[in-house]
């Protein structure tokens, strides 16, 4: 074996493990607000907005400039690119917004799925050309993260080795280069939930690909105090007939993720998928209390499990925006009381809180 | 992907997790006394001793003659298949002598090293023929756990790929193949501290090794909360003239095993290689003491380190069997405070428990 040639200083890896560790702290999650603008379009639809950039940036300027007291639950925002750029009403850049509540910015990097041929409609992500650049930039821009989603599903045939090995590999090409620019990578491998498998079918899968994730990420010299894991909980396909307890999802979440997460990584923030605002807070608040070791953070990175119950309070109208962050702030800090182990459930809750956010196969 | 064909049923997983979860109880580590034929030979010629069957008995005897004090500090004691079959001067089998002391009985499966043609220097281990006929009559006859060591070496160009990945293999089916019998793997992919490599490049290195076998334990199936690992801990070469302190060591180990080790793994239980008894147990303190989050025992599987003092003081006579029985019960009550981090170091330093044990290029 040659010798080793250090991929960061150590200056560089304090920097990024103080970043990931400053995400994840006292039951801190994340905002994934970087629905492209085809994904923005689906939700905007689904309140009846059009789909303008001025839409957009109304509906994040609603949630950015929510009361500062919003940082005690939100570590994180993920951005898509245009809302980097984006100001509020006042011209005030909405990462600077963000950062002055202490809030971490981040930037999806992936450039969408492209099929793998020869296998059963199985796709890789595109992204990685001219990526250092593009990092190079975002950081100089504000951002201290970056995320890169991965798609895998359940099927006949499905993950195909080729499929886990490939995107493994895709996933740690972007962290790698992530790093080298001063980037935290949020590595996002998910086993989507569409198909009737049951529970131990998903644990399964879940665990075969965060190995291949963990040893490309080990191949690719990452390093892994600076990252941070986004995956899927372990749960029973959406047309599966049984149904799992939030006691019983954790702890094949947690048993999966105890055989294949290395110690060093500080914090897992999982996706929401399909789950609804209130599955997504009780399953993380059972994965909390689940008595199993548990030696990395465990908390969210939701998308939609954030924003149902804002979108549908806002409908578009600028009159309706304190209804708007009252919803959501009460998400995050439900949220935020889960990654501690103290979510209570209120049994009070919203009808878009409780609906089911699945959509078929679901893509960005 | 296939649906997955459950290798262990629930109750020998539950089987094999009790079995691990004894040996590395809390304050419990294992006394690797398996020595081969071969290895006896050079331990019994340093105290001028002849290698015969009969005086591997007596001395075998000595160290399991212990009185109860081993009983909080010893989990499990490593046979050689020869001593499996050897009783005590009163007829007693040594397996029923340790089982009675509430200590579990493994045994040594690997049949030695083999070249790896086209490498320089490098081996693989065998010993999987008919091994799963050969686990069945062990477990028959009173063992509950194996071991099986690799060996790799640091130099200019070595381990070689190849070397890393057929040893985490057989690593990998020899662990398969032991838990279809209800028997704890015992997983040993061991460094050599030979050459002049500082402490960085052992843990780039060992680092590389131990993601390669998880990696391998994860393809083979293998139910990790029914295995242990042994593993070197990250030291300089031998031949190294930088010297480290027990923390130094201790920080590189740890780092090194949160990076790669699963915390669904229960116990790592190091070897002590070249080390000298003292330097075994100081280590095995301090790593015990590093302020990182360690999610798995830390534990000892000495040989030479728990029992030098103990053969010097034997020296083939009858009448030194007590003071040699008390010199081993010794260590065993230090590496048991060890391996809480609770040893405040014996203060004396010289007699055997202080010379080095390094051997040039160490086989079994």
């Amino acid at each position: 074996m040659a010798h080793r040639f250090p991929a960061l200083t150590p200056e560089q890896k304090k920097e990024l493990s103080e970043i990931a560790q400053r995400i994840v702290a006292n039951g801190k999650g994340i905002l994934a607000a970087d629905e492209s603008v085809g994904t923005m379009g689906n939700r905007l639809q689904r309140i009846k907005v059009e789909n303008t950039e001025e839409n957009r940036r109304q509906f994040r300027e609603i949630l950015f400039t929510v009361d500062s007291s919003v940082n005690k639950s939100i570590g994180g925002v993920i951005l898509f690119h245009e809302t980097l750029y984006q100001k509020d009403s006042q011209g005030n850049l909405f990462r600077n917004i963000l950062k002055e509540k202490g809030i971490v910015v981040g930037i999806k990097l992936d450039q969408g799925s492209a099929p793998l041929a020869g296998t059963n409609k199985e796709t890789t992500i595109q992204g990685l050309d001219g990526l250092s650049q593009r990092c190079a930039q975002y950081k100089k821009d504000g951002c201290d993260f970056g995320k890169w989603r991965a798609v895998l599903r359940i099927a006949d045939q499905c993950p195909s080795s080729l499929a886990i090995q490939e995107n493994a590999n895709a996933l740690a090409r972007y962290a790698s280069i992530c790093q080298q620019n001063g980037l935290v990578p949020i590595v996002e491998p998910e086993v989507i939930p569409d198909g009737d498998h049951d529970l131990e079918h998903c644990q399964y899968v879940t665990e075969k690909v965060l190995a291949a994730v963990y040893k490309a990420l080990n191949d690719h010299h990452v390093y892994l105090e600076g990252t941070l894991l986004k995956p899927n909980m372990v749960t029973a396909g959406h047309a599966c007939t049984k149904k799992y307890t939030p006691e019983q999802v954790a702890m094949a979440t947690v048993t999966a993720l105890h055989r294949t997460v290395p110690a060093a990584v500080p914090g897992i923030c999982f996706l929401s998928g399909g789950m609804s605002e209130e599955d997504a807070t009780l399953n993380l608040n059972a994965i909390n209390l689940c008595p199993l070791p548990k030696p990395w953070k465990l908390s969210f990175s939701y998308g939609r499990a954030l924003q149902a119950s804002a979108l549908a309070a806002w409908a578009g109208k600028a009159a309706n925006k304190k209804a708007t962050q009252e919803a959501f702030m009460k998400r995050a800090v439900a949220n935020s009381e889960a990654a501690k182990g103290k979510y209570v459930h209120t049994g009070s809750s919203s009808a878009a809180s409780t609906q089911s956010l699945f959509t078929a196969s679901y893509t960005y | 992907m296939p649906h997955s064909y459950p290798a262990l049923s629930a109750e020998q997983k539950k089987e094999l997790s009790d079995i691990a979860l004894r040996i590395v109880a809390p304050g419990k580590g294992i006394l690797a006394a398996d020595e081969s034929v071969g290895s006896m030979a050079k331990r019994l010629s340093q105290i001028g001793v002849e290698n015969t069957e009969e005086n591997r008995r007596l001395y075998r005897q000595v160290l399991f003659s212990a009185d109860d004090r081993v009983k909080k500090c010893i989990g499990g004691v490593i046979f050689f298949h020869e001593t499996l079959y050897q009783k005590d001067d009163n007829g007693v089998p040594f397996v029923r002598t340790i089982q009675d002391k509430g200590i579990v009985v493994g045994i040594k499966v690997d049949k030695g090293v083999v070249p790896l043609a086209g490498t320089d220097g490098e081996t693989t281990t065998q010993g999987l023929d008919g091994l799963s006929e050969r686990c069945a009559q062990y477990k028959k006859d009173g063992a509950d756990f194996a071991k099986w060591r690799c060996v790799l070496k640091i130099s200019e160009r070595t381990p070689s790929a190849l070397a890393i990945l057929e040893n985490a293999n057989v690593l990998a089916r020899y662990a398969s193949i032991c838990q279809q019998n209800g028997i704890v793997p015992i997983v040993e992919p061991e460094i050599l501290p030979d050459g002049d490599h500082d402490l960085k490049r052992c843990q780039y290195v060992t680092e590389k090794v131990l993601a390669a076998v998880y990696k391998a334990l994860s393809d083979h199936h293998v139910y990790l909360e029914g295995t242990l690992l042994k593993p070197n801990m990250v030291t300089p070469g031998h031949a190294c003239p930088i010297k480290y302190s027990p923390e130094e060591i201790a920080m590189a180990t740890v780092t090194a095993l949160r990076r790669t080790v699963p915390p669904a793994v229960p116990g790592v239980t190091f070897l002590s290689g070249g080390q000298s008894e003292e330097e075994a147990s100081l280590n095995l303190n301090a790593i015990n003491r590093c302020p990182l989050p360690r999610p798995w025992a830390l534990t000892f599987s000495y040989g030479r380190a728990l029992q030098a003092s103990a053969l010097n003081a034997w020296r083939g006579q009858k009448d030194n069997a007590g003071a040699a029985t008390e010199e081993f019960i010794k260590r065993a009550e230090v590496n048991g405070l060890a391996a809480q981090g609770k040893y405040e170091g014996s203060g004396e330093d010289g007699g055997a428990a202080a010379q080095s044990l390094y051997i040039a290029n160490h086989a079994y």
